[in-house]
């Protein structure tokens, strides 16, 4: 015959047990999660500072697979290619938020942007970028036309754009949108018109 | 017999890193090329990936030893030792076998005593070329000079073939990386021609290569099927003009950016014919999207493709596949073909997971691209049939709305800018939210009916352009 002291105590500590059992399923999540969040290994560019301007984002919305635009208030440096910097910049953390309307991959980036005269900008986008981008023509061509329309939007003089991959030539975005050439503003300009439109 | 090459303007090339060593095997079930690894000054290759395409292979690695099993046969190797079992057996390699990162590499010259253990059949290697052929999988070919004038040369090749075709003055070159070609005769034969003087086959690195020489640029038209490739000079290449004609330097291999653009000639051939181009994109070892965990974007657009074809031909529209199967194309050598067949309609398919419905592309061109003299530059090739590829393009969507969304939009989508007749590009996406809808034997039939549907609404538009 068990005491029944006995039967108390395997029972409490059985359920001592399965107490911390839960809990270090409970901490393993979140152990994981930090770690996903930490991943991405880049240091982080100091904030601008300097007065704020109203500046017009093109964001992506893949759902209905349509390019809106975005009234925003970000601090925007004197230089021009500072300027274009910090405004991808701000499409990109747009994208790069929990509920983006447009998920990039971790670590996308863009590594610099330079304003070649006469009117040539060129992207250079890190490899994360593109090795993280989802593939269809759809989805990269919101891409290109978000970047694109936010410089030629918001940066006078801008008639070209150029995008590189780690300063190298890429063939294409993620296998469909092509890269091999500059793109005429105005023409991604008309583009971007077109994906304004809701489909019918 | 389709025109697939003008001697002088368009090269294929098949796309492969340029100088990496390739060992090529050539079997019933699969040819295939494989990269090889130089260690200790040998040339090794792992035989997983050898195994691989030929039957069921798995390897785990324990401390050292390296176990293998191909089918039910059962082999160890152990790293550093140039001994291994095989079906309980010891096989002897011509150099240590090596374990790279779980990876096992045997000398190449060793797979003539290691593979008949494996598939139980005798194998063929030409060690010098790395080409290794399993049973009886060559293909051969006669040689036969056409002494009409000027003269032609006729190859006949004993199953299909697909070679990669580059020109430079005064030869044309076939490169067979996978097909297993094999001399039926002398490696030169020469003609007592003076348009085509003689005909070399010479095998390197994993692949055979045909050199035609002549005095005139040379065009090379396929037909049988592929098994017949017959070699003639250009149409209009007269001697005198020949030098003038190749004297641009081209670049025997053009890839999808080149630095120095191609021209294309702007007059459509005297050949064209009423056929619709169905292209489905990507293919063999280019996935495409993937589209879900186990679904390609290479095979729902060639089910697509197929789709469209069969519903052209019920209304009397000739059409044809691109890519009717796993093949790797490269973007050149869809515009190549597409601009030497000269279509009514070139349709690209493309398959998405994001959104909905069906978008409907036409091409965005540089504005600074206008029409060089008699030539189109590579990026605008498309400017003039734009009008009617956008009027295709509309009348399309307009057809499709009556069951599903879709819109037409402008996109950089290759390789439509290269493309010199009417061209469109079409992104199915699900019709909701269900993926499964792409492989929907029902939805295929919805997006396939209104294609056709259009292009017959479009029939007399396209055919009065011919």
């Amino acid at each position: 015959m068990i005491p029944r002291y006995l039967k108390i105590a395997v029972g409490v500590l059985f359920a001592g047990v399965l107490l911390m059992g839960a809990y270090l399923w409970h901490m393993r999540g979140k152990a994981a999660q930090t770690e996903t969040r930490t991943a991405d290994k880049r240091p982080v560019a100091p904030p601008v500072a300097g007065p704020t301007e109203q500046v017009i984002l093109y964001v992506a919305d893949d759902d209905p697979g349509i390019l809106r635009t975005e009234s925003a208030r970000i601090p925007l440096p004197g230089g021009r290619q500072q300027r274009a910097q910090e405004l991808l910049r701000a499409v990109l953390s747009i994208y790069l938020q929990k509920n983006s309307p447009h998920p990039l991959g971790v670590g996308a980036d863009i590594r610099d942007v330079y304003i070649v005269d006469p009117g040539l900008a060129v992207i250079d986008l890190n490899s994360a970028f593109v090795d993280g981008h989802r593939s269809g023509v759809l989805v990269e061509e919101l891409t290109l036309a978000s970047l694109v329309q936010t410089l030629a939007g918001n940066i006078p003089g801008i008639n070209r754009v150029r995008i590189l991959v780690e300063g190298k030539q890429r063939t294409t975005l993620a296998g469909h949108v092509d890269l091999s050439n500059a793109y005429d503003t105005s023409a991604v300009a008309r583009l971007s018109q077109e994906l304004a439109s809701t489909p019918q | 017999m389709s025109v697939i090459f003008f001697g002088v303007a368009l090269v294929l090339v098949e796309g492969m890193a340029g100088n990496e060593k390739r060992i090529s095997i050539y079997s019933p079930v699969a040819d295939y090329s494989l990269n090889v690894i130089d260690r200790d000054g040998r040339e090794y290759v792992g035989l997983l990936e050898v195994l691989e395409p030929i039957g069921s292979v798995s390897a785990k690695v324990d401390h050292e030893n390296w176990k293998l099993r191909f089918n039910s046969i059962e082999a160890q190797f152990t790293n550093g030792n140039a001994h291994a079992r095989v079906r309980s057996k010891d096989v002897d390699l011509t150099a240590r076998f090596i374990l790279d990162n779980g990876r096992g590499l045997v000398p190449i010259d060793s797979l003539v005593t290691l593979l008949p253990q494996f598939i139980g059949i005798p194998v063929v290697f030409h060690v010098n070329s790395r080409r290794l052929f399993i049973s009886e999988a060559g293909t051969t070919y006669t040689a036969e000079m056409n002494k009409s004038t000027p003269g032609k040369l006729v190859l006949n090749f004993s199953r299909p073939v697909n070679p990669s075709i580059s020109t430079e003055p005064g030869k044309l070159r076939m490169s067979f990386l996978r097909d297993p070609l094999l001399p039926s005769g002398p490696q030169t034969v020469t003609y007592n021609e003076k348009e085509i003087s003689s005909t070399t086959f010479q095998e390197s690195n994993g692949a055979a290569e045909l050199t035609i020489t002549g005095s005139l640029p040379l065009l090379a038209s396929f037909s049988n099927d592929g098994r017949t490739i017959t070699i003639a000079p250009a149409p209009g290449a007269a001697p005198a003009a020949a030098p003038v004609a190749q004297a641009p330097a081209l670049p025997s291999t053009i890839t999808t950016a080149p630095a120095a653009p191609p021209l294309t000639p702007s007059a459509p051939p005297a050949t064209s014919r009423f056929i619709v181009m169905i292209d489905a994109s990507h293919g063999g070892d280019e996935r495409g999207a993937a589209l879900s965990d186990t679904l390609a974007e290479k095979d729902v657009t060639l089910a697509f493709a197929r789709r469209i074809r069969q519903e052209l031909e019920t209304r009397g529209i000739p059409a044809l596949v691109l890519r009717d199967g796993n093949a790797t194309l490269s973007l050149d050598q869809r515009t190549a073909s597409v601009n030497a067949q000269h279509p009514v309609l070139y349709i690209a398919v493309h398959a998405a997971n994001n959104s909905s419905g069906v978008r409907v592309y036409t091409a965005m061109i540089p504005p600074d691209l206008g029409p060089r003299g008699p030539f189109l530059a590579w990026d605008a090739a498309q400017s003039s049939s734009l009008g009617i590829s956008q009027l295709s393009a509309a009348v399309i969507v307009t057809e499709l709305r009556k069951k599903i969304p879709a819109r037409t939009l402008a996109g950089p989508v290759p390789p439509l800018k290269n493309i010199t007749v009417p061209a469109i590009a079409i992104e199915v996406a699900p019709q909701g939210r269900d993926i499964a809808d792409l492989t929907s034997p029902d939805y295929q039939a919805v997006v396939a009916t209104a294609i056709a549907t259009g292009l017959e609404t479009m029939k007399p538009r396209l055919e009065g352009r011919r």
